[in-house]
């Protein structure tokens, strides 16, 4: 499904990814590990198109298209989300608006028809209940004033509602307590299948206790420098990631 | 200046004794006075040429409100609807509440009628106001809004000026006063729209009591080619708390001073605002909030689109008195640039003369944001599509903090329109 091939990467003349190789098949979970500064947020951002990323090297296949050809939102239409580790407030613009227009657009590139209004607003109502948020949440501007929890709960009632192909959770476990961890572990297995993927980034094993990866990687130093399955998260949480990197100094 | 005038004054209409003793004043007021050049500083930006042509007399009109293309808040109150500066007894609605008096000026009872002659004009200055002299002159009726002492007006209370294409090339006046007694509370909406290219001197006195609450608003929907010279004066003694909001859409030459003044302590203004342009529009917002005593409070926020050939100005005074220690006030004033072409001139203008106030103020000319034009482009709304939310939202925000729940539900989808949003304006509503 996704298919990234030797990316490098810099943000402000800065090399930050430096051959980045991963496969991800249907179905799968992939967890990227490492250590600040590895460069875990930057792919979420270069996968999305963020602008200020510059591709400097490789190539990145998605559904068989050549994904970093495509603009932001054809990446969207065509199944890729990212959770956003730092969400964007958008005051003036209610939630229910930002959705609608967002479910509406993806719909109809898709040559789906939009939903009714009703049964839109249907729809929205059971994903703010399926991740614990209040239905005042849908009138409110897009992350305005919510809390770090709300504006991750928020990230993956949008993911619910735009059903992607390929999810990616930027640190989506950073800054949760337990309870709002296990609303967004609830939710993303109950999403998993077999058409859909997973790509977990975090910093921490504790989301894996929730969500069973089906294979772990470590990047560090703007490369995955190590792969393997869910026991090296666990490894990781016991041994820290100086290891690695002396392994590869080595 | 007099070329303004002459078709006003051959206009007979039989008018009390107090009313022609204002005219008559009005009149040499005006007659003394040089219309505002653009030497002038308060005029630099803004050109009066549109006004130097001669204006008829507008005649009164029996049109429907469908002929005249009048759509109006649905805001479950009393509304009292002026079309071409003449009252339309047939379109209005006035409902009984023991909690309030509206009547028009020439149906005032001698008591009303006293306290017009007392209120009227007082808060309002000549030098502030150049054309409040004009207004004057040729004063023929206008409304006044009384709130009782220690009384709540049950609903909102809408007054429309409407102008029809049989209004072209004519001027009218607008008169209102609102006298909110002591701890008394109110919402106002002043309403103008229109079709043609007439001309409209509008004049409202906002005078809030101590410990009077008034909810106000000022929307200017009128035609892009519409001319509007307009004044909102205000006075707040003790406590009194003002929140007013102002929508201006385009229009061939808008100006509108805002002058609020702190008279007594404690007293707050809340003071909101909104101007969208395109085409050759241009809309120029004067305000001038005076601080005249201690621990009075001010937060006013302006927000402006300006696309096209269209120019804005917006001009934010804040007056802190050696007297007025303990004062906060808060001004802020966004700009967003849609075309190479459109032109925003701001100025923030602080004069603090206290040395114990707290005093904030910011004006910013810029394109939207990166960030959250990424973050939409990634839940797969088009770029072009996103800059449209964006844009809304930019305006709408001030829109949300609106209290009076069925003015939002009108503004937001002409807003949506505006912007050619297909947004899912209303449902959010429904969510609820």
């Amino acid at each position: 499904m996704l298919s990234i091939k030797d990316l490098h990467a810099e943000v402000e003349a800065k090399n930050i990814l430096k051959g980045l190789n991963l496969e991800i098949r249907e179905g799968e979970v992939h967890a990227i590990m490492g250590p600040n500064g590895s460069g875990k947020s930057t792919l979420g951002h270069v996968l999305s198109g963020r602008p200020g990323y510059e591709i400097t090297q490789g190539n990145v296949e998605f559904l068989g298209k050549d994904l970093l050809d495509l603009d932001t939102e054809e990446r969207a239409h065509l199944g890729l989300f990212l959770a956003f580790q730092y969400p964007v407030e958008i005051p003036g613009v209610s939630n229910m608006e930002f959705l609608k227009a967002s479910v509406d657009a993806v719909r109809e590139s898709q040559g789906a028809s939009a939903y009714d209004t009703v049964s839109f607003t249907r729809r929205a109502r059971e994903a703010c209940a399926a991740v614990d948020l209040d239905q005042g949440f849908l009138k409110r501007g897009v992350n305005e004033g919510f809390s770090g929890g709300e504006k991750k709960r928020n990230e993956l009632m949008q993911m619910m509602l735009l059903e992607p192909r390929l999810c990616i959770l930027d640190e989506t476990d950073s800054g949760l307590d337990i309870d709002a961890l296990q609303v967004v572990a609830n939710g993303v297995n109950a999403m998993r299948s077999e058409s859909r993927s997973f790509l977990l980034v975090t910093h921490y094993q504790r989301l894996l206790d929730y969500i069973e990866p089906d294979f772990v990687h470590v990047l560090a130093g703007g490369r995955i420098i190590k792969s393997g399955e869910k026991s090296l998260a666990l490894e990781l949480e016991a041994k820290g990631y100086s290891w690695l990197d002396e392994g590869k100094v080595a | 200046m007099a070329d303004l005038l002459t078709p006003q004054l051959n206009a007979e209409t039989p008018v009390s004794d107090w009313l022609q003793a204002r005219r008559l004043a009005g009149l040499a007021a005006w007659e003394s006075s040089d219309l505002p050049t653009r030497k002038t500083e308060e005029w630099k930006y803004t050109s009066l040429f549109a006004l130097q042509q001669p204006f008829m007399a507008a005649s009164e009109t029996a049109e429907s409100a469908e002929e005249i293309g009048l759509e109006l808040p649905q805001l479950e109150g009393s509304r009292l609807v002026f079309v071409n500066g003449f009252w339309r007894e047939d379109l209005s609605d006035i409902l009984p509440d023991a909690a309030i008096e509206l009547v028009r000026f020439s149906e005032a009872d001698p008591t009303q009628a006293a306290l017009i002659v007392q209120h009227l004009g007082s808060v309002v200055t000549g030098n502030k106001h150049p054309f409040s002299a004009l207004n004057d002159a040729v004063l023929a009726d206008g409304v006044f809004f009384r709130i009782l002492k220690g009384s709540k007006a049950a609903c909102p209370i809408q007054l429309v000026w409407h102008n029809s294409h049989q209004a072209d090339a004519a001027i009218n006046s607008q008169r209102l006063l609102v006298l909110a007694e002591q701890h008394s509370e109110a919402t106002v909406v002043e309403h103008f729209s229109g079709q043609g290219h007439s001309f409209t001197n509008g004049l409202s006195e906002l005078i809030l009591e101590t410990g009077a609450t008034l909810n106000h608003s000022r929307l200017h929907l009128e035609s892009a080619e519409a001319l509007h010279i307009g004044g909102l004066h205000a006075a707040l003694e003790r406590d009194a708390t003002l929140n007013s909001f102002h929508v201006a859409f385009g229009g061939k030459l808008k100006r509108v001073d805002i002058v609020i003044n702190h008279q007594g302590r404690g007293a707050h203004c809340q003071l909101d605002g909104m101007y969208l342009l395109r085409g050759q529009e241009h809309v120029d917002y004067h305000t001038c909030i005076e601080h005249a005593v201690p621990h009075c409070t001010t937060d006013e926020t302006f927000r402006g689109i300006v696309g096209d050939k269209a120019s804005a100005v917006f001009n934010g005074r804040i007056h802190i008195h050696p007297d007025a220690q303990k004062t906060r006030a808060e001004l802020s004033n966004k700009n967003l640039l849609t075309s190479a072409t459109a032109e925003v001139n701001t100025k923030p203008e602080l004069e603090i003369y206290a040395d114990d106030v707290r005093c904030a103020h910011g004006a910013t000319v810029a394109q939207l944001d990166e960030s959250m034009l990424h973050y939409l482009r990634t839940r797969g709304i088009p770029a072009d599509e996103a800059l449209v939310l964006l844009s809304y939202g930019f305006v709408n925000a001030l829109v949300e903090k609106q209290r009076l729940d069925s003015l939002r539900g009108y503004l937001k989808p002409l807003l949506a329109d505006y912007f050619g949003a297909a947004l899912a304006v209303g449902s959010d509503d429904a969510a609820g």
